[in-house]
C-alpha cells in the first residue's frame, strides 16, 4: 500500500510527468503556457522555434532588460516558457520539415497554436504526425477553434474575453464595463488544454491509440460562464455587471481604508455575521438579508465612513477575529510578500543568464509527492540545439554543420 | 466544477451529499425563478454528467458508509476546510487514491484556516486590483470565478498525479489559483517594478515608453473591444480601418497619415495614442455591434464586440461547431441550452449527457455497486445515514 508522501526536496523524484516528451510550436501566452505546467511537472517540453519568426513575447512584449529588444532579453518569454528547451528550425527548408517531423516522432505530445491549417501547410499536420507516431496525441489550441466560419479570423485573448462575455460582466452599474487586465481567456484554455491532453495520456495507457484535439479558447472560456447563458435561456435575463454585489450575501463588497488607494474586502453570509459587523462598527441596518441586500447602497456608505480611517491590515484583523469573511485588497507587489503565497512558494526565483534573476510562477495546486520543481527560466534562442539535434535525433557534428551552413537552424 | 470537469472526460463521478443534500442546491437564480433543490442555475452548471448519492460524514455509520465507496475510487475531490478530512479519518480510508483539496487558502500557511468567499480570495489574490475604474472601489466579475479556476485547476493536479505512481494529495489554493490570471503584472513589478493597476477600459503592459491603449469603446448599440495594436496583424488592423474609414466617408487626418508599413505602437507617446484614439472613437460609434464583428471577420483585422449571453448563443460560429447541448436540467423542465464539452477529441465533442442528480437519487444503485445490500441499506435509510 502506497503511503501519502509527505513533502520531499526538489530533484529526489523525476517528477509526475517524468519520461513524457512534449514538441511544442506556438506563440504568447495560450500555447505554451500548457507546456510550461508540464515542464514543472517533469515533462521535457522542447520549444521549436525560428529566428527568422521568433515569437512575439520575445520579440515585441516590454518589458525588455533594460529596455533593450532583443530575443533573450525578453521577460514575458522567459516567465511563460520556463522549464522547457529551445531548439530552433528553419520551417521553410525541407530539412527543417524533416528534422521536427523525426523530433516528433520520439514525442509524446505535440502542441501547436497557430492559425488553422498552418502546421498542415507546413507538412506536419495531425493525420501525418500520428500516422508516423500512433501513439501521438496533438493539441492544437487557437481562438476560434480548428473549423467553422471564424476558425481564420485572428484575435488576442484580451479581446476574446470581451467577446465571450467576461467583460460585460464587469464594472459599476453606472457606467462602462472594464477589462480583466489581461488575456484572461486565454489563461482558462491553457487549464483546459492541459487537462485534454493529460487525459488523453491517461486514455493511451490502455488504448496504445493517440488523440487529435481541438481546442477552442472561445468554448473553453464559456465553461466560466455557463450560468449566465442558462440564466439567460431560462429566465430571458442577461446578466450583467453589478459592481461587487452578490445575490446572497449582503452586505458584499469593497471598502476604501486609510491610505492611498487601500481597500478591504468583506461579505457577510449569515445573520450571525451581521450581527457581530454591526456591534464592531456601530452601525445599523436591517436583520434579514433580503433587506440588506435592497438598501445596500446605504449599508455601504455606513461600512466605508467606518473603514475610510482605518488601516487596512487592522481592519481586516478584526474583521476575522469576529469571524466576518474579509480580506485586504492586495496590490501586485503585495502578491510577492504576501506570507500565505510565500508559504506556498508561489514566486520561484531563478537566474536568467541576460535578465539576472527574476520569479516565476508556481502552479497553483501542489501535489505531496511529486512537487513542481522550477530551477530554469525560459530557454534562450537555440539553447538546447545540440542536445535535441545531436543526442535526441543522434546528428553528427558534421552533420549538424553542414545543416547550419544551410541555414536549417535559422 | 472539479468534478464536473472529470465526468465531462468520461469519468464516472458520484457526488456525495449530506442528507437533504449540499447547501449550493439553493444559491440563486433558479430556473423559472422557482427556489428548490433542483434548480439552481449555478449549481446545475457545476452538477451535469455526475451521478449523485446522500451520506451522513458525521455519523461513524456513515464514514464506513463512504468508505466503501470511495475505496474504489482512484480521485477523491474534497473541499472540507483544512484538516477536517482528516478528523473525519478519512485520509487513513484513502490511502490508495488520489485526494484533491480545494480550499480558499489551501491546507497550510498563516490563513489556511481563514474563511473566505470569491470576493476574498479575488481580493487576496491581486486580481481584484486590477479591475475597475481609477478613483472606484476594484470590482469583481458578476458571475464568480474562483471557483472555476480552482476546480479547473483541481482537475488538472488530479490528472498529473495519475500519471504518477504514487498516490498522493492535491492542495488547491483558490487564492493561488485566482493569483495566476493576471501574469503579465505580477511579471512588471518583479522586472520593471512597476506597480500595474485598474485602469477601466484601457490596457497596459503593451508600451515602451508608458502609454496606455484604449481596449473598450462605446459603439451605436453597446461596446466593442478594439486597440492600436503592433505586429503584423495589428498593423493590418491598422491598414483595414483606414481602408473601412475611407468607405464609410473620409479618414481623418491623423489616421491617413500613417505608415502602416513601419507602425510601431510600442513607441508612441501618451499624446499621439490620444490624439489617434479620439479620432477613432466616433467612427466606432457609428457602427452597431453587429455590423462590426461582420467587417472585422471579413477584413481579418483585430477586435470583437462586447458580447453577452444571448450574443453568445446566437454566434454563427460556436453554432456551426455545434458547441450548444439541449437538456433539460430537471423532470418536467424545458431543455436548455448548456455549453458542450470544452475540446474535440478526434472530432468528437464530449456530451453533456445525464442532468444533475436530484438529492439521493443514484442512492439505490451505487451503493448496490459499491456491496451494499438492500436490508441494509434499508437499515441505513432507517438510521438516518443515507
Amino acid at each position: 500500500m502506497t503511503e501519502i508522501a509527505t513533502r520531499p526536496s526538489p530533484r529526489t523524484h523525476p517528477g509526475a510527468l517524468g519520461g513524457i516528451r512534449v514538441v511544442e510550436m506556438g506563440f504568447a501566452a495560450a500555447g505554451p503556457l500548457v507546456g510550461k505546467y508540464l515542464a514543472n511537472f517533469g515533462a521535457e517540453v522542447i520549444r521549436l522555434e525560428s529566428r527568422l519568426a521568433a515569437d512575439v513575447f520575445r520579440t515585441t512584449y516590454p518589458p525588455f532588460k533594460d529596455g533593450v529588444v532583443g530575443p533573450d532579453r525578453a521577460a514575458m518569454f522567459a516567465f511563460y516558457n520556463d522549464g522547457k528547451r529551445s531548439a530552433t528550425l528553419n520551417l521553410k527548408n525541407p530539412n527543417g520539415v524533416a528534422l521536427a517531423r523525426a523530433l516528433i516522432r520520439t514525442a509524446d505530445v505535440f502542441v501547436e497554436s497557430f492559425t488553422p491549417g498552418t502546421v498542415a501547410r507546413l507538412g506536419l499536420g495531425a493525420e501525418t504526425l500520428r500516422a508516423d507516431n500512433p501513439g501521438l496525441i496533438v493539441l492544437s489550441s487557437c481562438n476560434q477553434g480548428q473549423t467553422g466560419p471564424h476558425a481564420f479570423h485572428p484575435g488576442y485573448g484580451s479581446q476574446l474575453s470581451a467577446l465571450a462575455g467576461f467583460v460585460q460582466l464587469l464594472g459599476e452599474t453606472d457606467s462602462t464595463p472594464v477589462l480583466l487586465y489581461g488575456p484572461y481567456i486565454d489563461y482558462v484554455a491553457v487549464g483546459y488544454g492541459a487537462i485534454a491532453l493529460l487525459a488523453a495520456l491517461e486514455r493511451r495507457k490502455r488504448t496504445a491509440v493517440g488523440c487529435t484535439i481541438d481546442l477552442s479558447q472561445y468554448e473553453a472560456g464559456l465553461q466560466f460562464l455557463t450560468p449566465t447563458i442558462l440564466e439567460f435561456a431560462a429566465n430571458g435575463r442577461i446578466p450583467g455587471r453589478a459592481g461587487n454585489a452578490d445575490a446572497v450575501a449582503a452586505p458584499h463588497g469593497v471598502y476604501r481604508c486609510a491610505g492611498l488607494d487601500r481597500w478591504v474586502a468583506l461579505s457577510v453570509w449569515a445573520d450571525g455575521e451581521w450581527r457581530a459587523l454591526r456591534a464592531l462598527m456601530g452601525i445599523d441596518g436591517p436583520s434579514t438579508a433580503a433587506a440588506r441586500r435592497l438598501g445596500r447602497v446605504e449599508l455601504d456608505e455606513r461600512i466605508s465612513k467606518w473603514t475610510a480611517s482605518r488601516d487596512r491590515d487592522l481592519v481586516v484583523k478584526l474583521l476575522r477575529s469576529e469571524g466576518i469573511h474579509a480580506a485586504p485588497v492586495l496590490s501586485i507587489s503585495e502578491l510577492f510578500t504576501d506570507s500565505q503565497l510565500a508559504h506556498r512558494a508561489m514566486w520561484p526565483a531563478v537566474t536568467h543568464p541576460t535578465i539576472g534573476e527574476m520569479r516565476l510562477m508556481a502552479p497553483p495546486f501542489r501535489l505531496s509527492a511529486t512537487p513542481s520543481v522550477q530551477e530554469r527560466p525560459g530557454p534562450t534562442l537555440g539553447a538546447d540545439n545540440d542536445h535535441v539535434f545531436g543526442e535526441i535525433l543522434g546528428l553528427s557534428l558534421d552533420e549538424r554543420r553542414t545543416l547550419e551552413r544551410d541555414g536549417v537552424f535559422e | 466544477m472539479c468534478g464536473r470537469i472529470l465526468a465531462d472526460l468520461g469519468a464516472d463521478v458520484v457526488k456525495v451529499e449530506p442528507r437533504g443534500g449540499e447547501a449550493d442546491r439553493l444559491r440563486p437564480p433558479f430556473v423559472g425563478d422557482v427556489e428548490n433543490s433542483e434548480r439552481s442555475i449555478p449549481w446545475l452548471a457545476a452538477n451535469v454528467n455526475k451521478r449523485g448519492v446522500t451520506c451522513d460524514l458525521g455519523s461513524s455509520e456513515g464514514r464506513a458508509l463512504f468508505a466503501r465507496l470511495a475505496t474504489k475510487a482512484r480521485i477523491v475531490v474534497e473541499s472540507f476546510p483544512p484538516g477536517r478530512f482528516g478528523e473525519l479519518g478519512l485520509n487513513e480510508l484513502l490511502r490508495d487514491a488520489i485526494v484533491v483539496s480545494i480550499t480558499p487558502y489551501g491546507q497550510s500557511g498563516p490563513l489556511a484556516r481563514v474563511p473566505a468567499s470569491d470576493l476574498e480570495v479575488t481580493a487576496a489574490s491581486g486580481s481584484l486590483w486590477l479591475a475597475g475604474e481609477e478613483g472606484r472601489p476594484p470590482v469583481r466579475t458578476a458571475q464568480p470565478q474562483s471557483p472555476y479556476w480552482s476546480g479547473m485547476y483541481g482537475a488538472l493536479g488530479a490528472l498529473v498525479a495519475l500519471q504518477s505512481p504514487v498516490a498522493q494529495r492535491v492542495d488547491v489554493s483558490a487564492q493561488a489559483a485566482m493569483a495566476t490570471v493576471h501574469p503579465p503584472a505580477t511579471l512588471w513589478w518583479d522586472i520593471a517594478r512597476e506597480e500595474h493597476r485598474r485602469t477601466g477600459p484601457f490596457l497596459l503592459g503593451r508600451s515602451n515608453v508608458g502609454s496606455r491603449f484604449r481596449n473598450l469603446w462605446a459603439c451605436a448599440d453597446g461596446y466593442v473591444s478594439f486597440a492600436i495594436q503592433g505586429g503584423p496583424i495589428g498593423r493590418h488592423t491598422g491598414r483595414m480601418l483606414a481602408e473601412w474609414m475611407a468607405e464609410r466617408g473620409t479618414v481623418p487626418a491623423v489616421i491617413a497619415a500613417i505608415d502602416w508599413e513601419r507602425f510601431d505602437n510600442t513607441r508612441l507617446t501618451q499624446a499621439e495614442v490620444d490624439e489617434l484614439e479620439a479620432a477613432i472613437a466616433p467612427f466606432l460609434l457609428s457602427l452597431t455591434k453587429a455590423e462590426f464583428f461582420d467587417t472585422v471577420v471579413r477584413r481579418k483585422m483585430l477586435g470583437y464586440p462586447v458580447g453577452d449571453a444571448s450574443d453568445s448563443l446566437a454566434d454563427p460560429q460556436l453554432r456551426a461547431r455545434d458547441f450548444w447541448q439541449m437538456l433539460s436540467p430537471a423532470e418536467g423542465l424545458a431543455p436548455l441550452p448548456f455549453p458542450g464539452g470544452f475540446a474535440l477529441f478526434d472530432g468528437q465533442r464530449p456530451a453533456v449527457r445525464r442532468p444533475a442528480p436530484r438529492v439521493g437519487q443514484h442512492n439505490a444503485e451505487i451503493y448496490r455497486e459499491a456491496g451494499v445490500a438492500p436490508d441494509e441499506l434499508a437499515r441505513l435509510r432507517a438510521a438516518g445515514v443515507v
